[in-house]
């Protein structure tokens, strides 16, 4: 049986409140916080990026999984904030992590789906039997355009997954994806924020293809929602997997241990794999979890997972995601922000 | 400024704090050294250094090089590893006012500088606070 045997998080220590981005455009704070569910999000440091964070996150998986670095034979990043243009920051990650130079690499795109992309393949080639252990990186600083309702979500943060077949802390038992062509959201070349559909992005979108992989990976596993201990989904505010989960039949307890958007924000390609992250922090052994995550354009990736009695050997080798969303955090005010996410155009 | 085969050359030291040791001697040398100085043992051994440490001493940089002029103020330590490797290093992610001689920091995978903005982006260690 394949699986993962390691997994880690990363979540940058600055946040920036709703009200403080609310004050600066004339918005209404209190109906951001009621209509989005979000309070805070993380933001980067101006030395973090898509790279630093997978970097961290993947050396938190390689602590929990306690294997040779070498041995990982495919590293997939997934982002839709890439530092650059044209060079892989999968090549950078392979390094630091030691896996080079027998290691096939790539990143992945595909808006906040990415993550679950570079899973889905590293999971899968270990399955294939290509590889011993493969590595699959959600990581995301992601931009809103000043002003934009977006700019009260885009966060940041990472989450990393290292598949292999012996030791495992989860077991993969099912897969599934759902996928359709549907222009919710886009980014063009050279453009430097996204645009979104509005009220387009909820229905024929994040709904249609969250429940179309959720029914779809329940009715291949023959199983219902009850049979789940905690379900993900992806979080692009506060709102929307609750809704999600309540449309499907899950309950908010089975949600709400990974649901970390009220306070981290949406972290893109980092979202849902780091609510998967935070749950394996606190499940048991036998606990089986459903992961959803949403990409625009669109579509959905899902799995679920059985937790082994091994989790509880190496769940404290690295951070908690909790802890690093509860502790050590530097608010910033605007100006801060603006300039750590690069909104303030200097002069060369 | 760096070039792209400078950092190149650097990666095993920036990405991975890759060092040797000799034995007789036990020192660690970083960056690696071909000889050891103290005994001139040639059969160092590959090792890699401590990820946490002690801040032993730091400044802060108002006037920096070109290349980390978006940085500036930051603060510059040295900081004594947990296997006595004393390393410098930029200390980030830690208001001014609250470092002092002895706090623990553990080192972080961090953008050291763009050259440009077409040009390539150097990675390397930081410290940051211990969490």
């Amino acid at each position: 049986m394949e699986g993962i045997v390691g997994y880690g998080a990363y979540i940058p220590r600055n946040r920036i409140k709703v009200e403080e981005i609310a004050k600066v455009w004339g918005a209404d704070a209190p109906s951001y916080k009621k209509g989005l569910m979000l309070e805070e999000k993380s933001v980067p440091s101006p030395d973090q990026d898509t790279i630093t964070m997978s970097v961290e996150a993947s050396k938190n998986a390689l602590k929990r999984a306690n294997i040779d670095p070498v041995k990982i034979g495919a590293v997939y990043v997934g982002s839709e904030s890439h530092p650059y243009a044209v060079k892989p920051s999968g090549t950078v990650l392979a390094e630091a992590l030691g896996a080079t130079p027998e290691c096939h690499t790539a990143d992945f795109e595909f808006a906040c789906k990415a993550g679950t992309e570079g899973m889905f393949v590293a999971l899968n080639l270990v399955k294939a039997g290509a590889v011993e252990f493969g590595l699959g990186v959600g990581a995301d600083t992601s931009q809103g355009a000043p002003g934009d309702a977006l700019e009260y979500s885009a966060a940041a943060g990472a989450a990393a997954f290292i598949f292999g077949r012996e030791n495992l802390v989860a077991r993969a038992l099912e897969t599934y994806a759902f996928m359709t062509d549907t222009p919710d959201f886009r980014r063009r070349e050279n453009k430097y924020y996204p645009q979104h559909g509005g009220r387009f992005t909820g229905d024929p979108a994040y709904f249609k293809h969250v429940t179309g992989a959720a029914r779809g990976i329940l009715e291949k596993a023959g199983a219902e929602p009850q049979d789940l201990d905690y379900v993900i989904f992806h979080q692009p505010n506060g709102k929307f997997p609750l809704r999600v989960g309540k449309l499907l039949g899950f309950s908010k307890e089975q949600i709400l241990p990974g649901w970390l958007v009220n306070k981290l924000g949406n972290t893109y390609s980092g979202s849902s794999p780091l609510g998967l992250t935070s749950t394996l922090d606190i499940a048991k052994a036998g606990d089986k979890i459903l992961l959803i995550s949403y990409g625009s354009g669109a579509g959905s990736d899902a799995f679920i997972f059985e937790v082994t009695d091994h989790i509880d050997k190496v769940r404290d080798l690295a951070p908690r995601t909790r802890d690093m969303l509860d502790n050590n955090k530097n608010y910033l005010e605007y100006g801060e922000y603006a300039k750590f996410r690069h909104k303030i155009r200097k002069a060369d | 400024m760096s070039t792209p085969s400078r950092y190149w050359r650097e990666i095993p030291q920036r990405y991975r704090k890759e060092a040797n040791r000799c034995a007789p001697c036990d020192l660690i040398y970083f960056p690696p050294r071909l000889i050891c100085p103290e005994c001139g043992n040639r059969a160092l051994e590959k090792t890699v250094l401590a990820e946490k440490g002690s801040l032993m001493t730091y400044t802060i940089i108002r006037v920096p090089p070109s290349q980390f002029k978006d940085q500036a103020p930051y603060a510059v330590g040295i900081v004594e590893m947990d296997d006595g490797v004393k390393l410098t290093g930029q200390v980030v992610d830690c208001e001014f006012d609250k470092m002092h001689t002895g706090m623990r920091l553990q080192m972080e995978f961090r953008k050291m500088y763009d050259v440009g903005h077409s040009g390539i982006i150097c990675y390397g260690y930081k410290f940051v606070p211990e969490y």
